[in-house]
């Protein structure tokens, strides 16, 4: 088996074998252990894990400012600098702040993506050129995933909370606006499927970033796929009982665990997956959520110049002194004219 | 050495498909023309550096001390618990494969491991195999690998086809910057000795004798009069500077290429009449003769340990405080890590224009100024009397260097100079895509400039290449301007065999073209000694034909 069909298919096995596993338990009364035990065991490690990891990182010191400048930097007042400049070479904090919002609201850098071919070109001796233009198919899959993401959690807020914060009935609405099929349809829902499809869809088949893939990249793609198909069948069509799963999540929510006897096989094939992602997220490539707020070329104030920047560690060299120099200098030194410290 | 290619044997070869073999099981294709040679021992002795030996790439044993491995997991170690950028940059990726059509080697090669991200795999499939759980239980599948002797030489390959230029890393949307990892890894073969022969030649010789050409103080002396009776040949002017004088207000400090070969020397020339006509009080030195800083290419300590001499010359001839001359990688060492390595500067003071008053505030603390900010500033002020007819010959486009633009985001500047020194109409960009912060390299920074790898620098260059020759075709451009030596020093080759019609030039010599002198010779022309358009006896003959 070659290089990505192994990646490919041990990701795949992984998440069908998450799912039997959980079809298996919900099907064999171990629903104590996959209604309660699991995602209290989840939800420990994403957290404990994530606070880990993030202080891993942070032990490690920043010996050297080093932001990658995006824009004109600060020199001259008379200089012209735009918004734009500021904020893709932030010269004061308030600036960084903009760029790094910008980072991880809007997916800034990645907006700026281009594409580059080398197209064929009679006109030129050798037959061909390299053209680039702008290109933010990446930008919107990816902005899409992860805005559907973020609308799927939070409209999953309401199972936790009776009663449901009015935030999340509105963000219910919104979603559920086009009123097509019953129950609504959730725009979210399709939208985090399509996307997830779509990245994944693109992995495989562009031959670069298939060469580049690993099992650790096909794996959460897959996993979130299966969160979102199970999620959707059990409001669709396998419609799962809502009040026994917000039983379930209050329970789970208020320390007060209580197992509701209705819920389908199904749902504890989301739950289990939904789990899963949560203890893999903080030994996975999934840590460039908290990464990308310790990126030292992006959370950086570009001002090197004026405001020096401590390394801890930094130690003294040896360098060739001056005094070594002219010693092993100074005969020629005199005789070419040039000043020396001492003249013999 | 190995016949370089012609474009037109390059370019039909060239395809981004990646090969059917998984990349953990090709190894690198050590052909002649594409890879630098190792250090020769004598520059390593010089500068005590590790395991000197007689290397050769095509033999299979690289001499590599007995303890190699343990010496590149120790350092792996220790550099991740030194540098976070290390630690999150390995953790956080995640392949999307932004920064792949990003890298000039990429497109130039069609190697997918010249993709940044799998440049970075390189090394942190290494990372994971021996400091990640799941690396040592799942190995392959996890994405780790044993680190071998052939990891060891295909990291070699390829971080040294790497230029540090950080356009990947403008594109990732994390910011992972594959420069940081590539100056880390190269730490890590410079710890077993392997170094290559082009940059320790340079640093050795700039760490004995003050500048990467090795010249010793009299011959940098006689480059500097020579240059100076060029410039009083062509213009009348006696711009003669001081070498090592105490008391000057301002250290100039330059790339060596300015005052070594051509073209950086009309750059030099240009400073020099620059100075004269604002009567600079400036001092050369002999010691710190070299802004440039190759030693950064091979450690960040051999990169502190000649920049070092900057600021002790300074300090030694009690100057105010410290003046720049046009080069990339210079600029990136001086504002990421020059102030951090010394501490504070406090020997010397606040940057003033003399000239025009102008306080540097934005090198309040580092105190030193990049000459095209000062040059800026003057014209800003008016202190320049300017003929932009004398540039009127020359059809510019401009090259942003990747150290300035995205290590420190002088953009603007270099582009007011242009406009001021240039005839309306004379300065095209290239395409949007390919300029400023988004620009491409010149293929052969980093130390890799050297004459054995020329194969790989052409095609390194190409995309920098191919913009220029849009301009060229479209626009008649014939010459390409920048602020870097190793610009000066590396694209009259890549353009001769890209694009032959097009030179390149420094802006500093633009300014001394179009610098007007009160009791200077009638100028005919420029710096290079070509014809001026519209002056001199073809200006007479017109103007008696009209007469």
């Amino acid at each position: 088996m070659d290089f990505f069909k192994r990646h490919f298919f041990v990701a795949l096995s992984a998440v069908l074998g998450l799912i039997i596993i959980a079809y298996v338990g919900a099907r064999g009364n171990l629903q104590l252990v996959f209604g309660v035990v699991v995602p209290y065991m989840a939800a420990l490690i994403f957290v404990e894990g994530l606070v880990y990891r993030v202080i891993q990182w942070a032990r490690s010191p920043v010996p050297f400012r080093i932001p990658t400048t995006g824009g004109q930097g600060r020199t001259l007042p008379w200089i012209k600098r735009d918004l734009g400049d500021k904020l893709d070479n932030p010269s004061d904090t308030p600036h960084l702040i903009g760029r790094m919002a910008l980072e991880v609201f809007a997916f800034r850098s990645l907006f700026r993506n281009l594409r580059t071919e080398l197209v064929k070109d009679p006109d030129n001796p050798e037959g061909a050129r390299l053209i680039h233009w702008s290109y933010k198919w990446l930008w919107l899959g990816a902005i899409a995933f992860h805005y559907a993401f973020l609308v799927v959690i939070l409209r999953h807020l309401r199972f936790f909370t009776e009663p449901t914060m009015g935030l999340v009935l509105m963000l219910d609405k919104v979603d559920g606006f086009l009123q097509f099929f019953t129950p609504a349809v959730y725009l979210s829902g399709v939208v985090l499927v399509a996307a997830v499809g779509y990245l994944l869809f693109r992995r495989i088949t562009n031959p670069a970033v298939r060469y580049i893939s690993l099992a650790a990249d096909y794996f959460p793609l897959l996993l979130i796929l299966s969160i979102g198909i199970t999620g959707i069948l059990l409001r669709y069509f396998f419609k799962t009982d809502i009040v026994a799963v917000k039983e379930l999540a209050i329970g789970l929510a208020t320390l007060h665990p209580k197992l509701p006897a209705n819920l389908s096989s199904l749902f504890f094939v989301h739950l289990f997956l939904v789990c899963a992602l949560f203890a893999y997220f903080p030994f996975s490539k999934l840590m460039h959520a908290p990464g990308v707020f310790m990126s030292p070329t992006r959370n950086m104030v570009c001002n090197n110049r004026w405001v020096m920047h401590v390394n801890p560690w930094n130690y003294p060299v040896k360098f060739h002194s001056y005094a070594e120099y002219e010693d092993k200098f100074r005969d020629a030194m005199i005789e070419a004219g040039i000043p020396v410290e001492k003249e013999q | 050495m190995a016949k370089t290619p012609t474009p037109a044997e390059l370019l039909p070869g060239l395809s981004y498909k990646p090969p059917e073999k998984g990349w953990m099981d090709v190894k690198p294709d050590f052909r002649p023309g594409t890879y630098c040679n190792p250090a020769a021992p004598k520059w390593m002795e010089w500068i005590n550096y590790p395991y000197p030996a007689a290397r050769s790439i095509p033999e299979d044993n690289w001499e590599l001390p007995k303890d190699w491995k343990e010496i590149v997991l120790q350092g792996m170690e220790d550099r991740l618990q030194r540098f976070r950028s290390l630690k999150v940059f390995f953790d956080i990726c995640v392949r999307c494969g932004a920064c792949a059509d990003k890298c000039h080697f990429f497109l130039g090669t069609g190697d997918p491991k010249n993709m940044p991200v799998l440049r970075a795999e390189l090394l942190r499939s290494v990372y994971r195999r021996y400091f990640k759980t799941i690396g040592r239980v799942l190995g392959e599948i996890a994405g780790a690998r044993d680190l071998t002797e052939d990891v060891i030489k295909e990291w070699f390959f390829y971080l040294y086809q790497c230029t540090i230029c950080r356009r990947c890393s403008l594109f990732c949307p994390y910011g992972i910057d594959m420069a940081e990892m590539t100056l880390l890894g190269r730490e890590l073969l410079a710890s077993v000795g392997l170094n290559i022969d082009w940059a320790m030649a340079s640093v050795a010789q700039c760490y004995d004798k003050g500048s990467h050409i090795g010249a010793p103080p009299q011959a940098f002396k006689d480059m500097v009069d020579f240059l100076a009776e060029e410039n009083e040949r062509i213009t009348g002017i006696n711009t003669m500077p001081s070498i090592n004088r105490k008391g000057a207000e301002v250290l100039f400090v330059m790339p060596s290429g300015d005052y070594f070969a051509d073209p950086g020397t009309f750059t030099m020339m240009g400073y020099m009449l620059l100075f004269e006509h604002i009567g600079l009080d400036y001092t050369l030195s002999t010691y710190a003769a070299e802004g440039g800083n190759f030693g950064w290419f091979i450690s960040h300590e051999m990169g502190k340990r000649l920049n070092a001499k900057i600021y002790a010359e300074a300090k030694r001839l009690g100057v105010k405080w410290i003046l720049g001359g046009e080069c990339g990688h210079m600029w990136r060492v001086c504002n990421q890590y020059m102030s951090t390595w010394w501490g504070p500067v406090d020997f010397l003071e606040k940057p003033v224009s003399p000239i025009t008053g102008t306080k540097f505030e934005n090198a309040s603390v580092h105190k030193m100024v990049h000459i095209s900010e000062f040059t800026a500033d003057l014209i800003h002020h008016n202190k320049l009397n300017l003929d932009p007819q004398r540039n009127a010959h020359i059809k510019l486009t401009f090259h942003d260097s990747c150290n300035t633009a995205r290590g420190m985001g002088i953009l603007e500047e270099p582009r007011y100079i242009i406009n001021n020194v240039l005839p309306e109409g004379n300065f095209v960009e290239m395409p949007p895509n390919t300029i400023r912060e988004k620009a491409f390299c010149c293929g052969s920074s980093s130390g890799i400039n050297a004459n054995e790898n020329m194969e790989l620098r052409m095609q390194g260059g190409f995309p920098r290449a191919n913009a220029v020759r849009f301009v060229h075709e479209k626009y008649g451009v014939n010459h390409l301007g920048c602020i870097c030596a190793l610009d000066r020093a590396t694209l009259p080759t890549l353009l001769e065999y890209w694009v032959p019609q097009v030179e390149i030039t420094g802006i500093s010599e633009l300014v001394g073209n179009a610098l007007i002198f009160p009791d200077e010779l009638e100028r005919t022309t420029d710096l290079r000694d070509r014809d001026l358009v519209g002056f001199g006896e073809l200006a007479e003959e017109a103007g008696e034909e009209e007469e």
